[in-house]
């Protein structure tokens, strides 16, 4: 017989024995000993049948294959540049993978990406000692013009984008900017006018702080609603 | 020479306190205060490792850095900056947390953790390490366990637990064995002992030791929950 020893939805910290028994499984943030379930971090818990999970409430960005993520240019090699992605050690980005327009033989490769340039990429591997490739090739990679780029918790981005994008196509809506979410808690921000953006950073900045409460997309709803009345019409971006 | 506590029981820890989240700039941090030590610790990384041949391919590497402030006491043991002595709390300091700690996830790189002690009065690396597991933890790196230290010893002829600097430098001898432990598993993660005592004193010792990780463990979780509730 086994025996759920905390509640759903408490916060947890590392050590917490969340079950006894062999009916409960432990599942990400939970690990097995003997016959209990042990928190490994700071977290909430969730339970899905038997599994039992922790929702991790502090951490940092781990590279993950596929994963979209706003960089900025740190170094430009010969073939290659390297990208800081919020992770220890920066990513790099070869040439064959950044760009699809052909690069002549000895080509100025800072004309493409300087050094200090944002752009969205893929991360197309990690190996296991964490070495990360960056593509440029696929829809809607590319170099960042404008705007401003804004950092939050990498553990939130789920929150900020919300059920298939419904939140941060909300604040796009009130706000009239242009939003992209990178999964490395970057996220860049491009409207009409300074206060467009402001008010968009304010709103991230709520989903942020409020990020573990249910009903989150009713009070960003609120908030801009108070702020923004009149929805302003949609801007057309400044492309290359 | 038979010794005896004025103010508290043998057994009793002297009051405790503990903050997370002190620290803004730090990846995570948190206080720990027993008696009048005071210990601050802050985490930064993962980042990468220098120099490179330091790095380990297979796990990051915890690094800790022992420090007392320039202000923090009186005595010819308050010199900040390194020392032989500073840099052996650091190591000891690393090895009781490295047990707890998984960095499976970060290889090549480092995480540093600061420990400063604003005010000592003995009992540093094990406030230092009980500010250190929380911040840890903060920080939100997967751990086994927290981990919680306290000193205990022989005061005179008196098995005694956390001894606070008149304690230690008692005129009729005194014996300081600073403890970390695991409190889940009651696994000990360091030890130390200079001096002489008998097989009984330190079996006496230890037990007193052993129950007061179990304390300081709740005022630790205690500290660490009441961080995330706020949030």
């Amino acid at each position: 017989m086994g025996n759920l020893l905390v509640e759903e939805k408490s916060i947890v910290v590392p050590g917490d024995v969340l079950a006894d028994g062999m009916d409960y499984l432990p599942a990400g943030g939970a690990f097995r000993e003997n016959d209990k379930v042990i928190s490994a971090q700071v977290g909430v818990v969730e339970l899905n049948g038997r599994l039992v999970k922790v929702m991790p409430l502090a951490g940092t960005y781990v590279p993950k294959r596929d994963d979209v993520v706003i960089g900025r240019v740190t170094d430009v090699s010969y073939s290659n540049w390297f990208v800081d992605v919020g992770y220890a050690v920066d990513a790099v980005m070869s040439l064959k993978d950044g760009t699809t327009d052909f690069i002549e033989r000895g080509a100025e490769l800072s004309e493409y990406y300087g050094i200090g340039d944002f752009v969205v990429a893929r991360i197309s591997n990690v190996t296991k000692s964490k070495m990360i490739d960056l593509s440029m090739k696929g829809p809607g990679l590319r170099k960042l013009l404008g705007g401003k780029v804004i950092t939050i918790c990498p553990l939130k981005v789920p929150r900020v984008i919300g059920k298939q994008g419904t939140m941060v196509s909300m604040i796009k809506d009130y706000t009239g900017c242009h939003i992209i979410v990178g999964q490395n808690g970057r996220i860049w921000i491009s409207g009409n006018s300074p206060e467009d953006e402001r008010l968009a950073t304010e709103a991230i900045g709520l989903i942020e702080r409020k990020a573990h409460i249910s009903g989150l997309t009713e009070v960003v709803k609120e908030f801009l609603d108070s702020k923004r009345p009149v929805k302003p019409a949609a801007v057309a971006e400044n492309t290359q | 020479m038979a010794y005896t506590r004025t103010e508290r029981a043998l057994d009793e820890l002297r009051p405790m306190e503990a903050k997370v989240g002190v620290i803004k700039n730090a990846r995570g941090s948190a206080m720990f205060k027993i008696g009048k030590t005071i210990a601050y610790a802050a985490v930064y990384g993962p980042r990468e490792m220098h120099p490179k041949f330091m790095q380990n391919v297979e796990r990051g590497t915890l690094r800790c850095n022992y420090n007392m402030m320039a202000f923090s006491g009186s005595g010819n043991r308050v010199r900040p900056g390194p020392s032989r002595r500073s840099k052996e709390i650091g190591l000891v300091t690393e090895n009781a947390l490295a047990p707890v700690i998984d960095l499976t996830e970060f290889p090549k790189t480092v995480v540093d953790v600061y420990i400063e002690l604003l005010q000592t009065d003995a009992g540093t690396r094990c406030a230092g390490i009980c500010a250190a597991s929380m911040a840890l933890a903060d920080a939100g790196f997967k751990m086994k366990d927290l981990v919680c230290a306290v000193s205990c010893g022989v005061v005179g002829e008196t098995p005694v637990v956390d001894l606070d600097y008149s304690e230690e430098a008692y005129e009729g001898g005194a014996v300081d064995i600073p403890i970390a432990m695991i409190p889940r598993t009651g696994e000990i993660t360091l030890m130390q002992l200079d001096g002489v005592l008998s097989k009984e004193q330190l079996h006496k010792a230890m037990e007193l030791a052993k129950v007061g990780c179990k304390k300081i463990y709740e005022v630790q979780k205690e500290a660490l929950r009441a961080k995330f509730r706020e949030d």
